[in-house]
């Protein structure tokens, strides 16, 4: 689904304090398939997923997404593709505050201007498949880190994105959640959803739903199972 | 089309409940701006309205008021005078008018006594104003006595109440007859109080003012064009003064509208890293702040302009009413006729909410065009 070749990543290019977090990766992410980055803190999983997302261009390297190059395209091609295949979960969440849980997970059809009737219904399903259903009108900051995640996973499918890219997924919650969390995942898998995340959790990396394990360290693959 | 107003739909709502959100914050700045579009509107709506005001007063009046001078000072047209200003080209009708001020102790007001050219009441009966009209509570057919200046009482019976049309103009009159008033004031037979002269032609009554300079050289003759330019310079100058004072209100709200948007807080930052992240267009952020923008501002406009309207034409601009009217002394109470006029709308509307618009838009095009790969790291 993604291919990505060559990939270097800079940040501070040019100045004293340049830093190369992606120094040479290549990498095939296949589709309907639980993909999962592991490697120590600065290892330069969370910059890959934001190359793999369309949340920043790589700074050398190519990236193919159905064969087509997309590291090229201009900022509005790059949102529009982020927006239809790919969903987010972030590792804070990152849910807008003052805003109902219903609201949040509707936010990134907004720009889709569908019904909001049909928007509606989606988000409605997708609450009762999380469990969440009794909780639509709550402010997310009265959530607690659990409903706050399901909340943005939710919102992550809200578009019926093709792959669902989770940075540290359970960094911010207990076993019991975490547990929780990767039974959702292995639900979602179980629908041929395809799924990149990054972690250092044994629970995850460890877990019988990763169908691959790629091993990162200063910015390289450095095995791939 | 269709999908691009279902979009914009969905951007108001968000920014209505993002405003909802900040409440306090946006509330604070509502009130603010309202503040300061009601003061300039104030002034504007005001000085504009007294401006219309004085040009009317002044419409109805002639052409070239005569008065006679003696030793400097304005004394009363003695008989035959009145003919020795002869035929002068240009001048339609000579009307010599008898009119005085009178000051009634009863009320504490000025009131302005005066025969009129034509219908004028017949002797015993006046015509009064709407101000006598209210402070006396005076109707038709009531009897009213003035003690006039040399102590005897005088009773008239009133014979109608004028229009209200223009209070500036009719508020303190009390019409009589030639008899009645000389009567009253012990006004020696023959003379009077100044001479009307009505002139067609603007052009010509400068022609006409030097004509009367040369026959009549004990003479005043005041133009009204004169008078309308001196009125005019007064009201400039006073409004000059006003917009500056208030120039430093704008000043501090333009620093408070710029410290608001440019200081984008970190929060807002964040959600627009977010907005972005999930599939928003640079667009779709730009319009949502822009129709937060607009809804702020038009509201204060609104909000401001009917205060200014309301607080200018039906409690008399009580707040910055007397820097501004000052020579209204002469009329101690009138209400302005309302009007708006569509270029001063347009030139306040553009004066508020443009800067404001543009003060809001600047920073967050900045922001909306940065990468949001930042959101993935918290
Ligand atoms: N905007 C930036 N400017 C400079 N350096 C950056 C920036 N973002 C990331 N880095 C650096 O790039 C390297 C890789 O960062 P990245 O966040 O991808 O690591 P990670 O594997 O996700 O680490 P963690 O497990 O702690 O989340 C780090 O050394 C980080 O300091
Ligand atoms: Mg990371």
């Amino acid at each position: 689904m993604i291919e990505l070749s060559a990939i270097r990543k800079a940040f501070n290019q040019g100045r004293e304090n340049e830093f190369w977090a992606l120094d040479g990766i290549d990498l095939h992410i296949e589709a309907q398939k639980v993909t999962a980055l592991r490697g120590p803190s600065g290892s330069g999983k969370t910059t890959l997923l934001t190359l793999v997302g369309c949340l920043a261009r790589p700074t050398e390297g190519r990236v193919r997404l159905a064969g087509e190059d997309i590291s090229g395209l201009p900022e509005r091609f790059l949102t529009e593709i982020r927006r239809r295949r790919f969903g987010f979960v972030f590792q804070q969440f990152n849910l807008i505050k003052g805003l109902s849980a219903l609201d949040n997970i509707i936010l990134p059809a907004y720009p889709t201007g569908q019904p909001r009737k049909q928007l509606l219904e989606r988000a409605e399903e997708l609450l009762a498949r999380l469990k969440l259903g009794h909780r639509r009108a709550a402010k997310v900051e009265w959530l607690s880190g659990g409903e706050q995640q399901r909340v943005a996973i939710c919102r992550a499918l809200i578009n019926d994105p093709e792959l669902l890219i989770a940075d540290e997924p359970t960094a911010n919650l207990d076993s019991h959640l975490a547990r929780e969390f990767m039974a959702i995942l292995e639900a979602l898998a179980g629908d041929g959803r395809s799924i990149l995340l990054s972690s250092h959790d044994p629970l995850v990396t460890g877990s019988e739903v990763v169908d691959r394990l790629v091993e990162m360290r200063d910015g390289r693959i450095v095995d791939d199972r | 089309m269709k999908l691009w107003l279902a979009r914009q739909r969905y951007l108001i709502d968000f920014t209505l409940a993002s405003l909802a959100r900040r409440k306090t914050r946006n509330l604070g700045l509502l009130f603010v701006y309202t503040v300061l579009v009601f003061m300039l509107a104030s002034v504007t709506l005001y000085s504009h309205a007294l401006r219309q005001e004085a040009a009317r007063v002044l419409a109805n009046s002639p052409e070239v008021i005569v008065q006679r001078m003696v030793a400097g000072r304005h004394d009363l047209i003695p008989p035959g005078y009145i003919e020795k200003i002869g035929r002068i080209r240009g001048v339609q009708t000579r009307e010599a008018r008898l009119w005085g001020y009178y000051y009634d102790a009863v009320t504490k007001a000025n009131y302005t006594f005066m025969v009129p050219a034509q219908g004028a009441p017949a002797g015993g009966e006046i015509i009064v104003g709407p101000a006598l009209e209210r402070s006396r509570g005076l109707a038709k057919n009531n009897g009213i006595s003035f003690r006039s200046y040399s102590g005897k009482l005088h009773t008239f019976v009133v014979a109608d109440v004028l229009p209200q049309a223009s209070e500036l103009v009719s508020a303190d009159l009390v019409l009589m007859s030639d008899e009645s008033f000389r009567a009253f004031f012990d006004y020696p037979a023959g003379h009077y109080t100044d001479i009307a002269l009505s002139v067609a032609n603007p052009l010509e009554v400068r022609n006409v003012a030097l004509k009367l300079a040369a026959a009549l050289p004990d003479a005043r003759p005041i133009l009204r064009e004169e008078v309308l330019r001196t009125y005019a310079s007064i009201f400039d100058w006073r409004e000059g003064i006003v917009l500056a004072l208030l120039s430093a209100a704008i000043l501090a709200f333009g620093i408070l509208a710029w410290d608001k948007a440019s200081g984008l807080s970190a929060e807002e930052k964040r959600e627009i890293g977010i907005l972005k992240a999930i599939g928003w267009e640079t667009g779709d952020v730009i319009s949502m702040k822009f129709w937060e923008g607009l809804l702020v501002s038009l509201t204060a406009f609104l909000l401001g302009f009917v205060a200014a309207y309301a607080h200018v034409f039906h409690f008399a601009a009580s707040l910055f009413g007397p820097v501004l009217k000052g020579w209204a002394v002469l009329y101690p109470r009138f209400q302005l006729t309302p009007q708006i006029d569509g270029l001063q709308v347009a030139t306040l509307f553009f004066f508020t909410v443009v800067p404001y618009a543009a003060a809001v838009l600047v920073p967050i095009w900045k922001a909306a065009i940065t990468d949001p790969d930042s959101v993935m790291r918290g």
